[in-house]
């Protein structure tokens, strides 16, 4: 392989603009994070309101839950993305389409990233969700309503803590998905991460180098959550019900 | 915006059937050879010898924690260094994006396949294995007569779902502009400046196929499903 090796690039001054070339995929590392984070916490919100929806008795709640989850995991991240990028300021009314178009740099490519992975993941959230409330035992229910709760109060003090103990393993792979979904955004513009090792190779022609360096910020991000997620999951885990990773759900 | 125009999309039709056909060639390739190679790499994951489980688990967890978009990156990147050092070329062999996205997809699939495929080989209970060994089979014959068949039923609805999650994720060539689905609306929208109607309307072709796919999904889960 004939390949001229340059590590040290990471130090060289950057050939159009200020700054060194680490920096780059430094800020790149805090744009994917940022989008990746804020999307999480809408993906959160709304997946889990699903999800509890869809497993109610009430039936036209169930049917909107579903066409939710149908409607975002059907169609491409990538093709979502651009819906959120392009189409959707035509259809706002005018004023609020034109500022969403005209919004300065960043903003106008971060704002629809994170909207359209924020609910393209809350479907996926809702999934998790609604999979771990019906993988406990229907007597949680009924012995729920047999105490006399009602249905809000049987989902506050008996399914919902349990489920959500059982859905963390599932959710942080979901975390996950999302930190890496963030670079489909590089499709509407956004600097993050990849993007920015792609623009240092184009600019370097150190390509190894740059994807090297993307490559190990990605995995590391995976390490540290991976790790912060088991010690959650041991933190809040109730004594003699769930054993690690979600066994022995349904005992 | 002007009104919404039907015949932009009318006119387009030819040329994302070409994209679609694309989309699915590239779909239906990665999934035969992210099968294949997935299976190989589940089996070597759950050999005991550290040289063939080691690398596979690198493999498969390194590909499993970078984005796609950097995946295809890196090969469109290496499959031309790589070729030029196993054909002994001078200089890197040039193989166009669309064979690159071919490679690309196979070798990431492979390690989403894979994943399914250790699940389900770990399905098979214990005692098929032991009773093959006792039969005198080897382990390939082992492998590829008793635990190898009961492991692609267990995991046919996954394996499928896999796939049409697979099929989405090929409009991700659009980083490498290749005309497939999603490209050939792109490309359309791009010079007919009718940006609404075509991305609009490739949601919605994307939206179908996904959705019938994963209903037929659905109902094949509870014919195949072994009555134990």
């Amino acid at each position: 392989m004939n390949y001229n090796w340059n590590w040290k690039i990471f130090w060289d001054p950057v050939a159009a603009g200020k700054g060194v070339y680490w920096e780059w995929l430094v800020s790149g590392l805090a744009w994917t994070l940022a989008t990746g984070l804020l999307a999480w916490i809408i993906a959160l919100l709304i997946g889990v309101v699903i999800g509890v929806v869809r497993t109610t008795p009430l039936k036209w709640l169930v049917v909107l839950g579903n066409a939710w989850v149908e409607l975002f995991r059907n169609i491409p991240l990538l093709v979502q993305m651009f819906l959120w990028y392009f189409v959707l300021p035509e259809f706002l009314p005018f004023g609020l389409g034109t500022a969403m178009k005209q919004m300065d740099p960043p903003w106008a490519t971060f704002l629809p990233a994170v909207l359209c992975l924020g609910l393209y993941t809350s479907a996926r959230v809702a999934e998790q969700v609604k999979a771990g409330i019906q993988s406990l035992p229907r007597g949680q229910t009924l012995a729920g309503t047999a105490l006399g709760l009602t249905m809000t109060q049987t989902y506050r003090y008996v399914t919902l803590p349990m489920a959500f103990r059982i859905v963390i393993p599932p959710l942080t792979s979901e975390f996950m998905n999302i930190i890496k979904n963030t670079s489909v955004a590089l499709t509407i513009g956004l600097l993050e991460l990849t993007q920015r090792a792609r623009d240092m190779s184009e600019y370097t022609f150190q390509t190894f180098e740059a994807f090297t360096a993307a490559t190990v910020l990605y995995i590391a991000v995976t390490l540290i959550v991976v790790y912060g997620m088991r010690r959650l999951e041991k933190k809040i885990q109730v004594p003699g019900f769930i054993g690690t990773g979600g066994q022995g759900a349904g005992r | 915006m002007g009104a919404f125009d039907f015949d932009v999309i009318q006119r387009a039709l030819p040329f994302m059937w070409k994209g679609l056909q694309f989309s699915v060639q590239l779909t239906l390739v990665a999934m035969a050879g992210g099968i294949v190679l997935g299976t190989l790499l589940a089996m070597m994951r759950l050999s005991s010898h550290k040289l063939l489980n080691l690398p596979a688990a690198v493999y498969v967890n390194g590909i499993r924690s970078i984005p796609l978009v950097l995946v295809i990156f890196w090969f469109y990147f290496l499959v031309p260094l790589i070729l030029q050092s196993v054909m002994g070329a001078s200089s890197p062999v040039h193989v166009g994006a669309e064979k690159s996205a071919l490679i690309t997809f196979i070798l990431f699939q492979a390690a989403y396949y894979s994943e399914i495929m250790r699940a389900g080989i770990q399905s098979v209970s214990r005692g098929q294995v032991s009773a093959a060994y006792a039969l005198g089979l080897t382990y390939f014959q082992s492998m590829g007569q008793v635990v190898l068949p009961q492991a692609f039923r267990n995991m046919i609805p996954i394996l499928l779902t896999q796939t049409i999650v697979l099929f989405q994720d090929t409009s991700l060539v659009y980083v490498l502009s290749i005309t497939d689905l999603l490209g050939a609306a792109v490309k359309t929208a791009q010079r007919d400046g009718r940006l609404i109607e075509m991305y609009l309307f490739v949601a919605l072709i994307y939206f179908i196929l996904s959705y019938t796919l994963s209903e037929l999904v659905k109902r094949l889960q509870t014919k195949v499903a072994v009555i134990r």
